[in-house]
């Protein structure tokens, strides 16, 4: 055997050069270079779409209006183009929904990352995320036949009205949201080092104690991050708030037992109507969908900035 | 008076004797008032988690009891229509589901496996534009599903590409709204890959190339997989950026990938739900039952698939 | 270079390190190694943990170039050609300098397609049957596996896992074996059969080894480099340098330096 390696090792010999240029390997590798570029490519036409028909929306509305009226009514006779009663309608539900969210999210992560036995964990968290993968058009039409009627039911003493309500919608947002929050927060109080939990546990200090007065506090700027995320996510939502929250009135409306229109309805209302392409109030959805990409961009880049600063003292 | 501090002199004895307590009631454990507490909490925290399976149980139970009487035949094959509201269906819009599916499919494989690939394998790190991309991609992940909806309106169903309301622009609209996870998904299954086994095969003389894809990529598959299916599921659901693509059209016959209306089958519901007979309201109730059984079907492959590939390395 | 046949010879120098130092980023880890590697012997590298061992020896076969920050100066010849030339292709040099780890890693396949991995994807010709084969019995591992070439590498026990690798590496054909302390993970009976198996491989191939085990050196190899950590306190930085090389029996029986005795007596390390 010797010797028969010995020839083929002599007629190869041990040029380290390169045999062949591999045009077809730098080939893929400007393919792959092309698929992650293509992310870049849809942020740019993203920010394209929202923001190239804006130049001709605001040279005949007003910014100021758009940014202080507190009217809605593109499509009416005599329309005013101010923005604050479907800026509004989207803070009722963002809000209703981190008070029903924070509380169900941040109770069921301190309860998977410092009580429950690993099993349980296991079931549980896959159980939880089913209730963010129910299509929202389905859990939109539970909160519209059956939830709001339900609640209207067992509170007649609340002054409800008509057939949509903001509030019942920023509920049914919050229920879909308590799975983001509480697996972000989860995994933030994960990462708090066990050395800390066994310093208070050595000190006598119970279970409640160590949670509250030790992790919580450890964990704090993850859990921030994951109530920011929850409220993008809340603010992004469209089609329980269409099922809803309904169309409301071109006035400002605070109130959470009528339905009040929000920014992703609006767009979706006027999309799906009758009105010419180009025209102003067509442009409408470009200013409203610009503000809404602008506002989740922003609590976004916060809630990333509270993870790196989490990461940065625990990792 | 016989203490853990005995051995100390007089005053020290108290001052150490105070430090201990004040740390002590810092962390003031079971009297029984402590254990009160616990208990309380541990039942707020199993209410909390209960009122939120509660509510996935109320979504079935309330899809299930509104439209059990339509669960026939009738509800998968036969199309919509406004005349014949006891037997309408959602042929037209299944068909519509399956074809905007497809493209999803076949644009999320190649460019979220080539994305991740590329990110994890290929990219060198510390050059900006590679850490350009991966937090444009993080970001991607976070923009509200309408907004994607606003680029199809812009880019396929007019602009550059001017399909018109046709389920291509849908599809595609679609597609680019799921990527992102798809990449995020993809990229932790290759990270998962150990680094031996890349290192192995570059050591017998391997390119980087031959390595990834005939060793890493192979071994992070069946995650890549369970990302993709994730994906997918998603995208049934989704209606919101549908609407702006021209899914909402009320159509009878069916769709044709490049020409002509469609619809899908979350639209479709909406689209039901809004009329005010009760036989649509029915129907919208059944079309939630099939939506969401065909979506436990995908899950299930999903999680049988992450349970088969979770090897021990 | 060509011996004449039937005189006595020097053998070939296969590699000649001059003046070798690695840097990760600014750190210089290895400084100065100056060593010749002869043919169709094996040459091992030994030493306390962090004397830079490990990084010479995958600086031989260019693995240090998956770290980024990693830096090679001075020159390795291979034959004569710097292994870091400019036109020189890593793959190229990989291809003929193989490499055993210390950990075994065997893909996640089975016997069969593990060990033809490598002539494959190299473009080999030939039969693959009798390059899995022929590979698997210079690794004196066929006998073992041979009726079960399709089961999964990782039900083998962690000695075959490593001849595995060893018939992986050497199915390729290559000139020269580095071995990264291959037997740390082992038994020492699987450490026995490992080291009787180099002793018949280096007929065909040279050998590198890397061994934190003195008496393994003593044991297997034909010459031994003994290297150690040399802190600057001043500056507070530890460099590996290469503090002699010689024949292994004169290493251990009387070496040049008295911290290589020191070493190799058991007094430090």
């Amino acid at each position: 055997m010797s010797s028969s390696v010995m020839s083929e090792r002599s007629s190869s010999l041990r040029t380290l050069r390169s045999d062949n240029p591999r045009y077809g390997e730098k080939a893929i590798f400007a393919f792959l270079f092309f698929t992650a570029a293509v992310s870049v490519a849809v942020t740019t036409a993203i920010v394209l779409a929202l923001f190239q028909p804006l130049p001709g929306f605001f040279a005949e509305i007003s910014i100021v209006e758009f940014f202080t009226a507190t009217e809605w009514s593109p499509g009416y006779a005599r329309p005013i183009y101010g923005v604050w009663p479907i800026v509004v309608g989207t803070m009722i539900v963002v809000v209703t929904a981190l008070l029903v969210a924070i509380p169900l999210g941040l109770l069921s992560a301190i309860y998977l990352s410092e009580y429950a036995p690993n099993a349980v964990r296991k079931t549980i968290k896959p159980v939880l995320e089913i209730l963010e993968g129910i299509p929202t058009v389905a859990t939109g039409l539970f909160a519209f036949f059956w939830l709001r009627p339900f609640l209207e039911y067992m509170t007649p003493w609340l002054p409800w009205g008509g057939l949509f309500s903001t509030g019942v919608a920023g509920i049914a947002v919050g229920l879909i949201i308590v799975p983001l929050i509480a697996s972000v927060a989860d995994d933030a109080m994960r990462s708090v080092p066990r050395a800390l939990r066994e310093g208070a546990y050595a000190l006598g200090a119970s279970r409640l104690r160590v949670a509250l007065q030790v992790v919580v506090p450890a964990a704090f700027s993850g859990i921030i991050a994951a109530f920011v995320l929850g409220a993008s996510r809340a603010v992004g939502e469209t089609m329980i708030v269409l099922l809803v929250a309904g169309a409301g009135s071109p006035t400002l409306n605070f109130n959470p037992f009528e339905g009040v229109q929000t920014m992703t309805a609006y767009i979706a209302s006027r999309a799906t109507g009758e009105i010419a392409v180009g025209s102003l109030v067509y442009d409408t959805i470009f200013a409203v969908g610009a503000l809404l990409f602008l506002i989740t961009l922003a609590m976004n880049m916060i809630a990333i900035r509270f993870v790196a600063r989490f990461r940065e003292v625990y990792e | 008076m016989a203490n853990a501090f005995s051995n100390l002199p007089g005053r020290a004895q108290f001052a150490a004797a105070g430090a201990g307590l004040a740390v002590q009631n810092r962390f003031a454990s079971d009297g029984s008032k402590g254990k009160v507490a616990n208990t309380l909490f541990l039942a707020l925290m199993l209410l909390a988690l209960t009122v939120a399976i509660t509510a996935i149980v109320a979504i079935l139970a309330w899809a299930f009891v509104e439209g059990r009487t339509r669960l026939d035949g009738d509800l998968i094959f036969n199309g919509p229509s406004t005349v014949n509201r006891a037997t309408a269906g959602y042929s037209v819009a299944i068909l519509g589901t399956l074809q905007i599916i497809g493209g999803v499919i076949a644009l999320i494989i190649p460019l979220g496996a080539g994305a991740a690939l590329y990110l994890e394998q290929f990219a060198d790190k510390t050059k900006w534009w590679n850490r350009v991309i991966e937090l444009n991609i993080q970001n991607l992940a976070g923009v509200p599903s309408i907004v994607f909806g606003i680029l199809g309106l812009a880019f396929f169903v007019r602009g550059p590409f001017s399909w018109g309301l046709v389920a291509a622009a849908g599809s595609a609209t679609v597609a680019l709204l799921v990527l992102p996870t798809v990449i995020l998904a993809s990229r932790e299954a290759i990270k998962a890959v150990p680094p031996s086994i890349l290192e192995g095969s570059l050591a017998l003389g391997a390119t980087r190339w031959q390595a990834v894809w005939r060793q890493v990529l192979p071994a992070a598959a069946p995650g890549m997989l369970t990302g993709v299916i994730l994906a997918v599921s998603r995208a049934i659901g989704e209606a919101a950026p549908l609407l702006l693509v021209g899914a909402l059209t009320f159509v009878t016959f069916a769709p044709n990938f490049f020409d002509g209306g469609y619809s899908a089958l979350p639209v479709l519901i909406y689209n039901y739900a809004g009329r005010p007979q009760e036989e649509f309201q029915i129907l919208a109730a059944a079309g939630v039952l099939l939506m969401l059984a065909v979506l436990i079907v995908i899950n299930s492959f999903a999680i049988w698939l992450r349970a088969r590939s979770e090897r021990s390395w | 270079m060509n011996v004449p046949i039937g005189e006595e010879s020097v053998p070939n120098e296969v590699f000649t390190l001059k003046d070798v130092s690695v840097y990760y980023g600014n750190n210089l880890a290895v400084q100065n190694v100056n060593l010749p590697v002869y043919e169709n012997q094996i040459t091992a590298l030994i030493g306390p943990s962090g004397c830079g061992k490990s990084t010479i020896l995958r600086s031989l076969n260019r693995m240090n170039d998956l770290i980024p920050s990693a830096k090679v100066t001075g020159e390795v010849l291979y034959h004569g050609q710097d292994v870091y030339g400019s036109d020189v292709d890593p793959v190229q040099v990989r291809k003929v300098i193989g490499m055993v780890f210390q950990k075994p890693n065997p893909f996640p396949k089975s016997i069969y397609e593990n060990i033809a991995f490598g002539p494959k994807t190299l473009g080999m010709k030939g039969n693959m049957d009798d390059i899995v084969e022929e590979a698997l019995v210079g690794a004196a591992l066929w006998d073992e596996v041979k009726d079960r070439l399709k089961d999964n590498a990782f039900g083998m026990s962690g000695g075959q896992q490593q001849r595995l690798c060893i018939a992986r590496a050497i199915a390729v054909k290559p000139d020269v074996i580095l071995m990264d302390e291959p037997c740390s993970a082992l038994d020492p009976v699987s450490t026995f059969k490992i080291e009787d198996l180099m002793n018949e491989l280096k007929s065909d191939y040279t050998i590198v080894i890397v061994t934190h085990n003195m008496q393994q050196a003593a044991r297997v190899a034909d010459r031994t480099a003994f290297f150690t950590v040399a802190s600057d306190d001043e500056a507070g930085s530890r460099v590996g340098v290469l503090v002699e090389h010689d024949n292994t029996d004169k290493i251990f029986s009387s070496p040049a330096n008295q911290k290589t005795l020191d070493y190799v007596t058991g007094r430090f390390g």
